[in-house]
């Protein structure tokens, strides 16, 4: 290989979201940068839901419209509570996301990594994909100084490496950067690919042209477990999946696959994706632990960005964004380093951090810190518990049999009583608004 | 019973991925044991492409072939020294179309 001994400004692990966003933010100023990807090209190995958020994109890529691989900008997303036989939801949909500038896309993660990564080599890049980094290179002094991959060849230098190397990094792990990450701050979620007719998922949805519907839904397709079931319409296909923390499939001894058949033979889900065709099974981790489980994001000689960086928002289910800002602005920051001849020491890189901050990642992660906590611990009342009673309420409300509405409400709030006592329910309302505050 | 059909179910699913498997040199190996951890045990249950099968002597063996390199066990397992993770070499293992 050419490039044994070669020396770089940066080298960037990964090609997902947050490597991409570093890669294409060094390579436009100017930078020499090397990105080292372990799949066959940019994207075989990346897994998301997904859902792309334009605002963040833009400002890495203004014009991404052009020619992004965009599935449906959405229009409508449906937050449901469900139970084994119902769903009770609340839907926003608005003609006023039918705008110039969508604000939210559906995307097919590997269609859309390789365009992004045609940018970062468009940007001047070096992308070297079918490559496994092996090891972080570090002096005598512990400052990353390289990387080794599994390539025949030697050491690659660089002043600074970027580990956007995912939720399930080695490196910076097995290097003692970070820890890594823990049964209970990771979800592990199974999706599948439904591919139907463009007209017929109009149809069902009440879709036309580009526009798209999400559902997220909780309840007790998760068995009791803090999870999260979505289904996104693409344009030809619908991207349907259920996640549920690692520590609660663990102690229950349950099955991803098991759960994920079990939510589309669900009354309420079944229709939606009758005729479909499977054309992938996929499984990915998720950070949930939030701001408390953010790890050191910077060292001599090297940024930690992304999922790797544990920066996802499991309230909002935003990752993606968090992962092209945190690699963009580790990327600024670097170039803010180089501009000034700084060397990549620790103390200059907390400049990443710094900014980092000040931005929207962490001030949002921030806001929810004690949130992972309070679903994570007695997840049966927030995922079996309350769907159930909302559903009875919900029921209850609905069904005219000829009961008086007064004896109605009197069951309902005694059902409430019974499954989770007077106090139980105004410390959960109280718990809940702490940690949403 | 149940089990055999909940087997053949992922089975069809990951029939539908494509990889490119590494004869030989599979990417994650059970250490030896005589008794597995429940977490190890869970694995046989909670691995999203079922890589992971008790045999006979109650001990717990990993086929990787189908496996999507999520890490759950390598979250689970490793820690504890039950199993060696790594990712495959560069360009082997799961090849998503659609990720």
């Amino acid at each position: 290989m050419d490039m044994i001994e070669e020396k770089f400004d940066a080298i960037v692990i990964g090609a997902g979201m947050s490597g991409n966003a570093a890669a294409y933010t060094l390579a436009s100023h100017g930078l020499t940068v090397l990105q080292l990807e372990r799949g066959e090209y940019p994207g075989s190995k990346n897994v998301q839901g997904a859902i792309m958020y334009a605002n963040m994109l833009e400002k890495i890529i203004p014009d991404f419209r052009d020619d992004a691989p965009l599935e449906r900008h959405l229009v409508e997303q449906r937050l449901w509570v469900m139970d084994d036989t119902s769903h009770t939801g609340i839907h926003y949909r608005s003609d006023d996301f039918n705008e110039a500038k969508p604000n939210r896309y559906t995307i097919i993660r590997a269609q859309f990594d390789k365009w992004f990564s045609r940018k970062v080599r468009e940007a001047g890049a070096t992308v070297l994909c079918e490559t496994t980094v092996t090891e972080l290179i570090r002096d005598a002094k512990g400052r990353v100084i390289g990387v080794r991959t599994d390539r025949a060849g030697g050491a690659i230098y660089a002043d600074v490496v970027v580990l956007a190397e995912g939720v399930c990094g080695l490196l910076g792990t097995r290097a003692g950067l970070r820890e890594m990450p823990k049964p209970q701050t990771v979800a592990l979620a199974v999706k599948e690919m439904h591919f139907l007719p463009e007209e017929v998922i109009e149809q069902r949805f009440g879709l036309k042209g580009d526009e798209g519907c999400v559902i997220e839904a909780v309840g007790t397709t998760s068995r009791s477990m803090a999870g999260l079931g979505f289904l996104y319409t693409n344009k030809e296909s619908i991207s349907l999946g259920i996640g549920c923390l690692v520590s609660d499939f663990a102690a229950m001894v349950e099955s991803p696959y098991v759960l994920l058949d079990a939510l589309k033979s669900h009354p309420s889900i079944r229709p939606l994706i009758a005729g479909s065709e499977v054309k992938e099974y996929s499984a990915h981790l998720i950070p949930e632990g939030g701001y408390k489980a953010i790890p050191q994001l910077f060292g001599d000689g090297w940024v930690v960005v992304g999922d790797a960086a544990q920066l996802n928002n499991a309230i909002h289910r935003e990752g993606s964004n968090l992962a092209m800002t945190s690699g963009r602005i580790a990327a600024e920051a670097i170039v803010e380093v180089k501009s000034r001849n700084g060397p990549m020491t620790k103390r200059n890189l907390a400049l990443y951090k710094a900014m980092l901050d000040k931005s929207f990642v962490v001030k949002d992660l921030r806001k929810y810190k004690d949130m992972p906590a309070l679903l994570h611990t007695n997840s049966c009342n927030y995922f079996t518990t309350y769907p159930r009673l909302m559903s009875q309420a919900a029921q209850n409300f609905m069904r005219v049999d000829g009961t008086p509405k007064i004896e109605k409400e009197k069951a309902t709030t005694a059902a409430f009583i019974k499954a989770r006592s007077r106090w139980g329910l105004v410390s959960d309302a109280v718990r809940l608004a702490l940690a949403w505050r | 019973m149940t089990i055999a059909v909940t087997k053949s179910r992922v089975e069809d699913k990951l029939y539908q991925n494509r990889y490119l498997v590494d004869s030989g040199r599979p990417h994650i190996k059970v250490l030896p044991h005589e008794t597995p951890s429940a977490n190890l045990l869970a694995l046989t249950h909670v691995c999203p492409a079922k890589c992971y099968e008790l045999n006979d002597k109650g001990q717990v063996e990993i086929t990787a072939d189908g496996c999507m390199e999520c890490g759950t066990c390598r979250i689970l397992c490793e820690t504890n020294g039950e199993i060696e993770w790594n990712y495959p070499r560069g360009g082997f293992g799961v090849l998503f179309k659609f990720g």
